[in-house]
């Protein structure tokens, strides 16, 4: 069939072998999954952030008011990371509910016994259940903080007042309701951590000696940083400003 | 001992199939899964009703014939070994055994417990090959020195059999693993690197193109291969895929 000493395979290869475009690369699994991991690594980095600025509520209220004046009144903060963060936010949830559809097409008949649960943990099967659950609490986030906070400065256009932030942040603690539900909706992101973040690694294609390590740290921030801002909510709700 | 063994029986692709439950007796220790499963097909034959249709051929762990989810796992309740190398004595008598085909999109059923996996052929034909020209002056391939480690790797990653395994543990029938290993036993060796870009670019195509389901990287595959296939290969098929496409 092939010629001696003659390149007639790699001919005969290119015909299969067509070249690749950028559109091959937005629908293909792999590169979802990689869309998948870095908007999660990006939401990771974006939640410690978030401690650091909550839990300084804890050690030193005036450290509380001035970095969160600051991020309440910086343009870049504002207007460039803040709608990155929500794109980066909706991405993730949308993306995260097409590649669920795909999958649950992919097994059209389910399994009559199936013992998922002893070749791989339950976080990791559950993404779907603590993510919808972050989700909703999201939602209940905007509601109290983002809304009001939006409102407060773009609508009612009130004058800035530097020293109101941590006076509001107490008070949307008073209620054990909210509280219990801010409580709930960050033990199921400990689930959606636990799997997810060390997850983003591999999926980003980093699977070496440092993989351990980096998967150990990546479990102790998915436990340290919900209990932190559960800690932070439970601190406020017992320690409130008397009105 | 004795079992009950609930099978799903299906008469072929186009109609619908449904568990049915046979009481068997008789069985061994020592028999082998498949053994028993001729126990009960010669027992069916006898009786003058259809036999249990199974995929099996070497009997020896090697062919990636035999598949079967027995009692919720693929290849059984046991680590490393596929259904030909499963024994009776990991049951007990009085066991009810559940036995069902490799459930996904991409292997659908011929007949009972006979799936059609020819999804991974087409995902080998794709590229997972080297374009060697082998009409008489072949280079030895022992003759490019090879650094040990990416050796044995590549040797690892080939082990895969092709059995399914990994795509019917995984919540989301994603055939990753397998096409991980296809794709790093090539690309750990340098014989492997004139084609690197074109093969993962193809195979993955290909792989998404047969209907598999996306990784979510629970690691099930991994702990269900009977050939103990790591992870690692689809970390590397990510890194791959990611760097030929970048390249254009």
């Amino acid at each position: 069939m092939f010629g001696f000493n003659s390149f007639e395979p790699y001919f005969c290869a290119s015909e299969i072998f067509e070249k690749k475009t950028i559109m091959g690369l937005i629908k293909s699994s792999i590169a979802r999954k990689v869309a998948m991991a870095l908007s999660g690594l990006f939401l990771v980095f974006f939640l410690g952030q978030h401690f650091v600025i909550n839990i300084s509520s804890v050690i030193d209220p005036d450290t509380f008011n001035s970095w969160s004046h600051f991020m309440g009144t910086n343009g870049l903060v504002q207007f460039v990371l803040q709608p990155v963060l929500i794109f980066g936010v909706v991405f993730h949830f949308v993306m995260g509910f097409i590649l669920e559809l795909q999958n649950r097409k992919a097994r059209a008949i389910n399994y009559k016994s199936f013992k998922g649960n002893l070749s791989a943990s339950w976080a990791s099967r559950n993404m779907l259940i603590s993510g919808v659950v972050v989700l909703a609490f999201l939602g209940l986030h905007f509601y109290d903080f983002w809304v009001p906070e939006i409102v407060h400065k773009y609508i009612e256009t009130h004058p800035e007042d530097p020293t109101r932030y941590f006076p509001e942040l107490v008070h949307k603690f008073e209620s054990p309701v909210r509280v219990g539900l801010y409580a709930l909706s960050f033990v199921l992101l400990i689930f959606h951590l636990w799997h997810g973040f060390a997850s983003a690694f591999q999926s980003v294609g980093f699977n070496n000696k440092y993989s351990v390590g980096l998967t150990k740290f990546a479990k102790f921030y998915a436990v340290l940083i919900p209990i932190g801002f559960v800690f932070i909510a439970l601190y406020h709700h017992f320690n409130q400003i008397p009105h | 001992m004795k079992l009950t063994l609930k099978i799903w029986r299906q008469k072929n692709a186009q109609t619908k199939g449904n568990m049915q439950t046979y009481p068997i007796d008789g069985i061994e220790g020592d028999m082998s899964f498949l053994e028993m499963l001729d126990v009960l097909n010669t027992q069916l034959i006898d009786k003058g009703e259809e036999p249990v249709v199974f995929d099996h051929d070497c009997r020896e762990g090697i062919c990636g014939t035999c598949s079967l989810q027995i009692n919720g796992e693929p290849h059984g309740p046991d680590r490393l070994i596929t259904t030909c190398q499963l024994h009776m004595r990991k049951f007990n008598d009085g066991d009810t055994i559940v036995i069902e085909p490799f459930r996904a999109k991409a292997f659908p059923v011929i007949k009972d417990l006979m799936v059609d996996r020819s999804s991974f052929e087409r995902i080998q034909q794709a590229g997972g090959y080297i374009s060697v020209n082998t009409s008489g002056n072949t280079i030895d391939a022992n003759a490019i020195p090879i650094e040990k480690e990416h050796a044995d790797e590549s040797f690892n990653a080939a082990a895969c059999i092709g059995c399914g395994a990994c795509v019917a543990a995984c919540k989301n029938a994603s055939a990753m693993l397998f096409t991980a290993a296809k794709v790093s036993q090539f690309a750990l060796l340098p014989q492997g690197q004139v084609e690197a870009s074109r093969r993962v670019l193809n195979m993955v195509e290909q792989m998404d193109k047969e209907g598999f389901g996306n990784c979510t990287n629970t690691g099930a595959c991994e702990i269900e291969c009977p050939k103990g296939i790591s992870l690692e290969n689809i970390a590397r098929m990510n890194r791959e895929y990611l760097s030929a496409s970048l390249k254009g």
